[in-house]
């Protein structure tokens, strides 16, 4: 039989270009100004002063936010010592009862806390929307579960509350971090005052409108904003019993400082330079959306970030090739966007320090990758990047960078993965890429980090403690760990 | 033309099939599905997606007259609006084969027949290579095979290997396109390994299913073919095609299989010489959301013809 001519059209080349997909922000209401969140109400701050908030991505200013001095930190302790009176002998189901209240005003306003979280720190919205805001909720969820348990928790133990808690937190996750803090904090009966980051302090101000909703006691929560002299106030209170701080390993060993004999009790949650340690066994692909997922994951602005990747010689080199290819399919924009992988840098002074510590690994003689991708002109910004030939003593193999900068060092055997990965002053995080469970087991034992991820990274769960080792902290947050910083017990 | 592997040669390569993590593949996968598809972009990719339908029907009942009819909207989904084009190619048994070429004479329709004891390809070599040239002499452009899954799972994998070498040679100029049944596979390791296997005797497209066994196509099984095609494409150069087939119906489906190829095996594979999806029913769907695209109403469904 002839068949005449059923041959395939010519094509033109095929480009998919994902047409914009913001998220709504008309729905979101940013007051211009905002006061201090004490003894339930919004008070205009003694001080006067106000500083802005900007949206990173576009440098424009979203709000004025309040700078707390000595008297209104004064006043926010005393708010919170006296609602401590009647909220740590309150029935411990009725706490309870009010954390869930929280965290289902959480879940009802998570298109609005994502967008804000979004607009005010630059993350990407699907990471605020899929990740920040459900953990937040989560938390709470979590946590009010234990407010009437406590006694199980901990058996055959008399505990009590400890009494305030200043709690200073990071602009990295605002609202998960506050979370964080607060939650257990209430679960076990104390009272708290919290400042949120200079930066990034909206969702914390949501947050309080959130107490009020849930007609939470006035004081029992208390939002104060400020910079680090505010947080400097805050922690050296003597009416606060307990410091919980989030942050840079400098400002912790600051506070450490401050605090010494005063009888205060202290966690500190604090820098990383994970090891991301790939075994030649390893599930390459996956490996590789768990390398991105570990470094690029935020901006790299991430405490437990795996921003150093410890490869087996023996395959560095398929895996750099399929990781630079990943690394050109990553979308660099608009956070609102819904396709945005990467969002943008917090400040202006996150990206000068980002931009400093990349001169210097180039400097010292790494060789640098950074796919193309388009810059937007206003706005803070660093593209997803890449170090090889990067040795142990560089600076961007020891600093933390708390950016999208990944170095990558090359391994031979097991036992020098791991004295290369413990080979750092800190030890929050480490993730191991096997397809070999004895190995896995082996190389947990061996890790000194709080946290070690197999087969995947950057992994949550309310359940789960966290918390460091060395210069990383110390204390854990999640889990029934994570009530412990917050209860006496006897 | 590939050259045969020997069996030593087979089992290094087999040996050598990376692993693969199901938590990670089937996280990447629903991570690609949230790609928000919207506009300008959606109308290209729903363009694309009705470009590179393997418009299906592989029923017992299937008549002289059921192929007429699917032929008539292959060639045209839309009767009246010039400016939706002709799927790839119709999809159906050899018996059909004829009437589809009859039909289809004059248009870049292509006839894809299914062959070698289709959907579970359980019989002997020297029927499958004589339906597969049946198929070709009778007219098909495309031969959609099926892998002898019990010899894969017993672990005989150079009697599955030789079996595609000798439907391949049975082809001629026709294209192969090899479906591994992913859903009777087990695992992601089977599925990767069996990709690999299937490129390696010379397929020109692997392709997850019959469409007879659920399940049926995944986006978590998909990135892994196309992960291995990607990997297959450094080793050797040779770009092979991939194709969805299985309980692909919505629009969204479509959009979420090209965006997995598009971000997984890159702008190169936007086409339907090298990608495909078989489907039934996902043509009147996608009619409709182009509709709706353009002009911001969805149409009732007795305005899109069935066939």
């Amino acid at each position: 039989m002839a068949i005449t001519k059923r041959q395939a059209a010519p094509l033109a080349k095929q480009t998919f270009e994902y047409a914009p997909a913001p998220e709504a922000t008309d729905h979101i209401r940013i007051q211009p100004r905002y006061g201090l969140f004490v003894g339930g109400r919004m008070l205009e701050p003694h001080s006067k002063k106000r500083f802005p908030t900007i949206n990173p991505a576009t440098e424009q200013k979203l709000s004025e936010v309040a700078e707390a001095d000595a008297v209104d930190v004064g006043r926010a302790v005393a708010a919170a010592d006296k609602a401590f009176t009647s909220w740590s002998r309150l029935a411990p189901s009725l706490r309870a009862r009010y954390l869930f209240r929280i965290s289902r005003l959480i879940q009802e306003r998570a298109r609005e806390l994502a967008v804000v979280e979004t607009m005010d720190g630059g993350k990407p919205i699907k990471e605020s929307r899929d990740v920040d805001i459900p953990l937040s909720a989560a938390h709470f969820f979590y946590y009010a579960g234990w407010a009437d348990k406590l006694e199980w928790a901990f058996p055959n133990r008399r505990l009590r509350p400890v009494g305030v808690a200043g709690q200073v937190i990071p602009w990295n996750f605002p609202l998960l971090m506050l979370s964080w803090k607060i939650a257990p904090a209430l679960a076990a009966g104390n009272t708290v005052v919290l400042k949120p980051a200079e930066t990034t302090p909206l969702s914390a101000l949501l947050f309080a409108e959130i107490c009020q909703q849930a007609e939470l006691p006035p004081g029992v929560v208390n939002i104060i904003t400020g910079a680090g002299k505010t947080g400097s106030l805050l922690v050296s209170h003597p009416a606060v019993k307990k410091v919980a701080f989030t942050g840079s390993t400098e400002v912790g060993k600051l506070i450490q400082r401050t605090l010494a004999g005063t009888g205060k009790r202290l966690s500190l949650e604090l820098g990383g330079k994970a090891a991301n340690i790939v075994f030649e066994d390893a599930p390459l692909d996956q490996a590789v959306e768990g390398i991105v997922n570990g470094i690029y994951f935020n901006q790299g602005h991430v405490c437990c970030a795996g921003s150093r990747l410890l490869v087996q010689e023996s395959i560095a080199k398929p895996l750099l090739e399929k990781l630079k290819q990943r690394l050109s399919t990553l979308r660099l924009g608009d956070p609102l966007d819904k396709n945005t992988d990467i969002g943008a840098i917090n400040s202006r002074a996150q990206l000068e320090k980002i931009q400093g510590l990349v001169a210097s690994g180039v400097e010292e003689g790494a060789e640098i990758y950074q796919p193309e991708c388009r810059i937007p002109e206003r706005g803070f910004w660093f593209p997803p990047t890449l170090f090889t030939n990067v040795s142990q003593s560089y600076r961007i193999a020891r600093e933390e960078i708390f950016g999208p900068v990944l170095s990558v060092l090359t391994f031979r055997t097991p036992a020098e993965a791991v004295e290369k990965a413990n080979n750092t002053p800190y030890g929050l995080s480490a993730g191991v890429w096997t397809d070999k469970g004895s190995r896995i087991l082996w190389m947990a034992e061996r890790m000194r980090a709080g946290v070690v991820w197999a087969n995947t990274f950057n992994r949550f769960d309310p359940t789960s403690p966290f918390g460091g080792y060395k210069e990383s902290g110390f204390g854990r947050e999640g889990g029934v760990h994570g009530l412990l910083p917050y209860l006496e017990l006897t | 033309m590939a050259t045969a592997l020997s069996l030593s040669h087979l089992g290094s390569l087999m040996r050598g099939v990376r692993s693969v993590d199901e938590v990670g593949a089937n996280e990447r996968a629903a991570s690609l599905a949230q790609r928000s598809i919207k506009k300008s972009s959606k109308l290209w990719a729903l363009d694309l997606a009705i470009r590179c339908i393997d418009l299906t029907t592989l029923e017992g009942s299937d008549t002289p007259g059921k192929v007429a009819a699917l032929c008539a909207k292959a060639i045209r989904p839309k009767p009246g609006d010039a400016s939706i084009p002709s799927v790839a190619a119709i999809c159906i048994y050899p018996a059909r084969v004829a009437d589809a070429c009859e039909h289809l004479q004059g248009s870049r329709v292509r006839v894809a027949s299914v062959a070698t004891a289709f959907p579970s390809g359980q019989s002997f070599l020297s029927i499958k290579v004589a339906e597969t040239k049946a198929v070709v002499a009778a007219g098909a452009d495309e031969v959609d095979m099926v892998i002898d899954r019990g010899a894969f799972l017993s672990g005989d994998y150079q009697k599955v290997y030789d079996e595609i070498v000798a439907v391949k040679e049975a082809c001629g100029p026709a294209h192969l396109k090899v479906i591994l049944e992913t859903g009777e596979l087990g695992t992601y390791d089977g599925v990767r390994r069996a990709s690999i296997l299937a490129m390696a005797a010379g397929a020109d497209f692997i392709k997850t299913s019959t469409g007879k066994v659920q399940p049926a196509a995944t986006l978590p099984v998909s990135l892994v073919m196309m992960e291995s095609i990607r990997d297959f494409m450094r080793e050797t150069g040779r770009p092979v095609g991939f194709k969805a087939a299985g309980g692909i119906r919505t629009s969204k489906q479509a959009i979420a299989y090209l965006v997995i190829a598009y971000e997984t095996l890159g702008p190169d594979w936007m086409t339907p010489d090298r990608f495909r999806l078989g489907a039934s029913t996902l043509l009147n769907d996608v009619l409709m959301q182009i509709e709706k695209e353009r002009t911001g109403a969805y149409q009732s469904g007795d305005y899109f013809t069935i066939d």
